[in-house]
């Protein structure tokens, strides 16, 4: 695999651009591997991207039901932070973001990371005070957190609505400088090339139908191009945890649902930030073509379809215009949905299962892009040693029994209310 | 936007209706001991790709809860019933 360079583009350009190879080898399945990934999602390539870096462990498979970057991957609003509260979220995300700062010379790939900063609008004073909670949490571990009063929001973003009218006044904010966006599909293509590159066999269209046992061990899958042998089976399917797991015999905690994403048209250069509405579920970017890209709650009950409805539609173009007035005419140009997997505390799973030979990353929600680079980092140590890395001990399926959720939202457990 | 047909007030938009999830958990007996039931109860969920037999609640109508049967995947309704029917 030839490296991405300015010499490689200027050659390159002087050459037409007809001599780019394809970004990772379009692989065949072999009868069996070491570690089979089902789900080329970031989370399933990142995984395998570390198996090989981190481990040695080269002959691995990614097996995508259909192509790369098709999925949650490719369908999020692409917003990455590490402001979280609880212990166990609070280090492994920010674990998270220093592989982000590192990403893209980490695989020779330019998967435009900008950390633009990202706010979230406080509408109170007891909010302001959580907020601030929050910020020593964050700045104890070492993480920039900043708490800015209405003056100070007003001059970082003063298009938001400051009016005597506004339904819910801004009272502050609280600030992360290094958070921000990344190009998600550069993130697949990032990886995968970099897998690829190490010898990682990349193999769309190929749907894992079901597991291969040998007594009560998995040894292999059974997919739509044959059958594969596998030492070791790593399920990182997003959406479709449930259905993969239910094959396997295991049953979780888990539901699948639908979040939508918006975007407009494009406009000039409006928002430098990422800005989040605490006065309701809504946060917008502008992304480099110039589009306002929005997100929202989560349709509410459970769904496999990839289509939302317009209920959640009409909250998210209020909660804007709410937000920010001066954007109530712009037209929204396109919305789509992806299928998540949210947990009774909205934490993910990274554990090992009563099944041997299976390992879960499942239970990714409205946050777990962020969570890209550090799930892939924890999980292939985890398909690698067979033990569970300290950064996601509290990831474990076991917490549901024994008590100890990472319940950021405080929603209890109700998937649909997180 | 989903219709359910409710039993008592006809078909309506989903969003006067509040979602109450699987309902095909059973609540252990008041004085069941066993962990696990109760862990099942309060956090395994149903979660297929197909039809899921789930609880909605009419809040903005008639506000009686009912057992939907809907296709995760279509949305299609299958049926639809008052859930206090559902149990003896
Ligand atoms: C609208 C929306 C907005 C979001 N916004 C953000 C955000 O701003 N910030 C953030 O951090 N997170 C966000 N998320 C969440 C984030 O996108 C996901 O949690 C994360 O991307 C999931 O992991 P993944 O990338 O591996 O999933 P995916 O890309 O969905 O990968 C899973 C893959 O598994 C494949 N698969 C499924 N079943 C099988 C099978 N049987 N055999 C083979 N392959 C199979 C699928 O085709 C898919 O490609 C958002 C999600 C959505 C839907
Ligand atoms: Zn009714």
């Amino acid at each position: 695999m030839s490296r991405y360079s300015v010499f490689s583009l200027l050659r390159h350009a002087a050459t037409g651009n007809r001599g780019w190879q394809r970004a990772w080898r379009a692989a065949s399945p072999k009868a069996s591997y070491d570690v089979v990934i089902i789900g080329g999602g970031g989370h399933g390539l990142a995984t395998a991207f570390y198996l090989a870096e981190n481990h040695g462990i080269r002959n691995v498979a990614v097996l995508e039901k259909g192509y790369i970057g098709g999925g949650n991957v490719g369908r999020n609003t692409t917003v990455i932070r590490s402001n979280y509260l609880l212990d166990g979220n609070t280090q492994f995300y920010e674990f998270s973001m220093k592989l982000w700062e590192g990403m893209s010379a980490a695989l020779n790939f330019n998967v435009m990371f900008s950390q633009r900063g990202q706010l979230v609008t406080a509408h109170s004073a007891d909010q302001l005070d959580t907020f601030s909670h929050r910020a020593n949490v964050m700045r104890s571990n070492g993480i920039d957190a900043e708490i800015l009063d209405r003056d100070a929001v007003r001059k970082l973003v003063p298009y938001l609505d400051f009016s005597d009218t506004a339904r819910f006044p801004i009272h502050g904010a609280i600030f992360q400088g290094r958070a921000g966006t990344a190009r998600h599909d550069a993130v697949a293509w990032g990886y995968a090339r970099a897998a690829s590159g190490h010898g990682v066999d990349i193999i769309e269209g190929c749907e894992v139908t079901d597991f291969v046992r040998q007594g009560d061990r998995i040894v292999g899958v059974e997919t739509t191009r044959g059958r594969i042998g596998a030492g070791r089976v790593g399920l990182a399917v997003a959406g479709h945890t449930s259905v993969l797991a239910q094959k396997a015999g295991l049953e979780l905690p888990i539901e699948s649902h639908l979040l939508q994403a918006f975007v407009t048209e494009p406009v000039k250069p409006l928002v430098d930030h990422v800005v989040a509405y605490g006065a309701d579920h809504f946060y917008l970017s502008q992304s480099d073509k110039g589009g306002l890209v929005f997100g929202g709650n989560l349709d509410g009950y459970n769904s496999y379809s990839q289509r939302g409805n317009t209920g959640v539609l009409r909250e998210v173009c209020e909660a804007a215009i709410a937000l920010m007035p001066n954007i109530s005419r712009l037209r929204l140009l396109r919305h789509w949905g992806g299928i998540m997997d949210m947990t009774p505390d909205a934490s993910p799973i990274i554990s090992l299962t009563p099944v041997d030979g299976l390992y879960l990353s499942g239970g990714w929600c409205y946050g777990g892009f962020k969570a890209t680079p550090a799930s892939g980092w924890c999980f292939a140590e985890m398909l690698a040693t067979g033990e569970t890395p300290a950064l996601v001990r509290g990831y474990g399926l076991g917490r549901f029994r024994s008590g100890h959720m990472i319940d950021e939202a405080g929603a209890g457990p109700f998937a649909w209310l997180q | 936007m989903l219709r359910i047909d409710c039993p008592c007030c006809g078909v309506r938009d989903h969003s006067e209706f509040r979602y109450g999830g699987d309902a095909t958990v059973e609540r252990p007996a008041h004085d069941n001991p066993d962990l696990d039931a109760w862990y099942r109860y309060v956090y395994v969920r149903a979660n297929p790709k197909g039809l899921h037999r789930e609880y909605w609640q009419h809040v903005l109508g008639c506000r009686q809860w009912l057992v939907v049967e809907r296709d995760t995947v279509t949305h299609s309704i299958h049926s639809v019933s008052f859930s206090r029917r559902q149990r003896a």
